[in-house]
């Protein structure tokens, strides 16, 4: 007789790793990947819409004429080439800085990771939005931060909810090192703060001498007017701003940026030279080439007419057809919608009969820490084309009615499955 | 040159499980056969695919619906090719675990007593009434399972009456006929059967120590969270009474090569049967792969032996 656990090192592992097991709903989005199945889910930018044969030549000229530089390891900090250019990019959104002040990253997820990793130690607790974004939470969770949700309202992060819970906090006895936030088209709520709001975020982290990290990857993809003023746009020193070419040209280059104050900059630097030696300098070259010789501003245009256009499709939809009860947040930009379900509905206990009836949603409760989330799940519009965005949400409304007819014979679905640790969609899901 | 498609992936919540036991066997069976592996899924372009490659057999590695409710391969029957495993029929007996269940019981084998209901009796008769009566009829705890599906998804310890309610919603989000079944504490076993043309032989039984306690779809997929051993501490007569059974369930469903069957030994030594499967999982953390190594099989080399058995009897058996 012989026992085996079937992995040598599962005594090994560090304890950071326990929440990284299979999951039941990350198998469920294994069959939104399928085509019959209307995904909802996932958040990949619609690439698609870019100009290959451009972007094959502006491949092609960078290996022709900068192969060399462009295959060979670079600067830890990033190209200085490219964060002149972030400089005009972060312009639209009312970012000045300089190119120093700037250290470009493998998306600005490693841009994240790295921020975590220079501040927190375990315990340390970084306070978000409820709900927050889903790899955020993953990164801090990482480091054993100890994650807060703040509420939200219409316009987004709630500043007198923060104060309290800053004070909340103090008063057990631990360190408050951030305030993560992502105030432009939020992910996953949907909602954008207002000039306002933003000061007065600012004002409470700048009182209480707390970090703001600021996020902003869909800023650019506004519908409506002038892309909304970064926070960081408000203060240099107690905001790190962190930017992101994956929405607005390729999410397949993996080039994203932090923008930081000197001190912070140089600790994100070693702390990325350590991590990947340097960020890609073949993405980078590319980016920096398309920025240079292609008419980038058209084309996050074309991406804004093309996700307003699903955003629209998305929100008629929602309205005709939703049953009495259900509510939803309308972007003003962005990919996401939030939606709250009828009284007595549980989003993760409904997503098999939702993939069974071949369409897909994230449920909530990824995107709180604390196991919040149930009445609420996200929509994606930015991948389906409008048609298939239509017949999804026919789809969801049945399995929603479906759904209370299962909450009226038994009470209630709520709170029903237990917590996954894995519960969004592989990044490479529609 | 001959070539042979393992079919894999499909549209039930099993996929992910599917496609990585379906890669498994594809390259355990690359190593040992002159001949093409190819892999598929299930799709609209499905037939087609057949038709075109006219593969000399199929090898169905899929889990839940389509995969193991038999209609792939009453499928695969109609198109008069070899395939590995169970007829659609047989299948489908298999797959339905309450009716599985009540065969074995007839065959005088012990299984905990079960009811199956779908969620339209529970809203015409009233819930509350009729899950106080179910929980006085079984006793707590009681297993709650959608009837048909594997991978433990859906699947629910109740200990108390407040576990009740959500159970139920947890089994119908899978299956319309959730099955309520009386729970038997002791040691779980899967017993692999292999049938070639030497017969039908129960491999070693691997017995299943979940760190959690519950041997839920994280203890099945995540390597490390479960102990297993081969062979299972049981006495010789309890190993061949389990052996007796598995291979019994295999021929009472009527399946054909390859099956497993799930036991719960209870402290008197007795196994009950809980459940068959028509197309066992071949992942890195699956059991069959587990019983085959315990025998000193090769799963590359076994597949080949059933390849050729099925190819054998697929001409037998439109040619007669």
């Amino acid at each position: 007789m012989s026992s085996s656990r079937l992995d040598p090192w599962v005594d090994s592992y560090a304890q950071r790793t326990n929440g990284m097991q299979a999951s039941e709903i990350r198998a469920l989005f294994a069959v939104a990947s399928r085509p019959e199945v209307v995904s909802l889910a996932g958040g990949m930018p619609f690439v698609q819409a870019l100009d290959m044969e451009m972007m094959a030549e502006t491949v092609s000229k960078l290996l022709l004429e900068r192969g060399a530089v462009a295959l060979q390891y670079g600067s830890g900090q990033g190209d200085v080439f490219l964060r002149e250019q972030i400089l005009d990019v972060m312009a639209e959104v009312k970012v000045t800085a300089h190119p120093d002040d700037i250290i470009v990253t493998t998306g600005s997820q490693m841009a994240l990771d790295l921020v975590t990793r220079v501040f927190c130690n375990p315990g340390d607790v970084v306070l978000v939005e409820a709900p927050s974004y889903v790899g955020a939470l993953g990164v801090f969770r990482a480091y054993e931060c100890d994650v807060v949700h703040v509420p939200m309202d219409d316009e987004g992060l709630n500043p007198i909810a923060l104060a309290e819970a800053i004070a909340r906090v103090r008063a057990e006895g631990k360190t408050v090192k951030m305030i993560y936030t992502i105030p432009s088209f939020h992910n996953p709520a949907g909602i954008t703060q207002s000039q306002v709001r933003r000061a007065e975020i600012l004002a409470v982290a700048k009182s209480a001498g707390i970090l703001l990290l600021e996020d902003d990857p869909y800023g650019l993809l506004g519908f409506e007017g002038e892309p909304p003023a970064a926070i960081r746009s408000l203060d240099e020193e107690g905001v790190i701003y962190l930017g992101s070419f994956s929405k607005t040209i390729a999410s397949g280059l993996r080039v994203g940026w932090a923008v930081a104050p000197h001190g912070v900059r140089e600790k994100l630097v070693l702390a990325a030279e350590s991590a990947v030696l340097c960020p890609s300098n073949y993405s980078q070259l590319t980016i920096s080439q398309y920025l240079a010789t292609q008419p980038w501003r058209e084309q996050i245009k074309t991406y804004q007419e093309l996700y307003r256009e699903r955003r629209d499709a998305l929100l008629e939809s929602l309205e005709l057809l939703m049953p009495a009860g259900t509510t939803w947040t309308k972007p003003a930009g962005g990919f996401y919608s939030w939606v709250t379900l009828p009284e007595g509905l549980d989003s993760k206990a409904m997503l098999p009969r939702a993939v069974s009836q071949l369409v897909a949603y994230v449920p909530g409760t990824g995107f709180y820490v604390n196991g919040d989330g149930h009445h609420n799940m996200r929509l994606s519009y930015c991948y389906p084309e409008p048609e298939r965005i239509r017949e999804g949400v026919r789809r969801l409304a049945a399995v929603i009615e479906g759904e209370l007819g299962i909450a009226a014979t038994f009470g209630t679905t709520v709170g029903l499955r237990k917590s996954d640790g894995h519960e969004s969609p592989a990044p490479n899901l529609a | 040159m001959s070539s042979f498609l393992v079919l894999s992936g499909g549209l039930s919540p099993e996929r992910d499980v599917s496609l990585r036991s379906g890669r498994r066997v594809a390259e355990a069976l690359r190593l040992v056969v002159n001949a093409e592996v190819l892999e598929a899924d299930v799709d609209a372009g499905l037939i087609q695919s057949l038709l075109n490659l006219q593969p000399d057999c199929v090898i169905p590695v899929l889990h839940g619906a389509a995969g193991e409710d038999g209609a792939l391969r009453d499928v695969l029957t109609s198109m008069q090719l070899p395939y590995i495993g169970a007829t659609g029929a047989a299948a489908r007996l298999a797959f339905e675990k309450p009716v599985a269940k009540a065969l074995l019981a007839q065959a005088g084998v012990s299984t905990p007593a079960v009811l199956a209901l779908p969620h339209a009796t529970f809203r015409e008769l009233g819930a509350t009434a009729l899950l106080d009566g179910i929980r006085d009829y079984l006793g707590l705890p009681i297993m709650v399972k959608p009837s048909s599906g594997g991978s433990a998804l859906g699947c629910s310890i109740v200990r108390t009456a407040q576990d009740f309610p959500p159970a139920m919603v947890g089994a119908f989000a899978y299956s319309e006929f959730a099955m309520m079944e009386q729970y038997i504490k002791g040691t779980e076993v899967a017993i692999s059967v292999l049938e070639t043309n030497d017969g039908i032989t129960a491999l070693p039984a691997v017995e299943i120590v979940p760190q959690s306690g519950i041997y839920d779809y994280n203890s099945r997929y995540t390597a490390g969270t479960t102990e297993f051993f081969v062979p299972a501490r049981l006495s010789s007569d309890v190993t061949a009474e389990c052996a007796r059974i598995a291979v019994l369930a295999h021929q009472v469903l009527g399946l054909r090569d390859w099956s497993r069957t799930d036991l719960i030994i209870d402290e008197s030594g007795t196994p009950w049967f809980l459940e068959t499967n028509a197309a066992p999982g071949l992942t890195e953390t699956s059991l069959y792969p587990q019983a085959l190594a315990a025998a000193g099989l090769n799963l590359g080399e076994v597949t080949k032996a059933l390849v050729e058995h099925a190819i054998l009897r697929n001409e037998r058996a439109f040619t007669a």
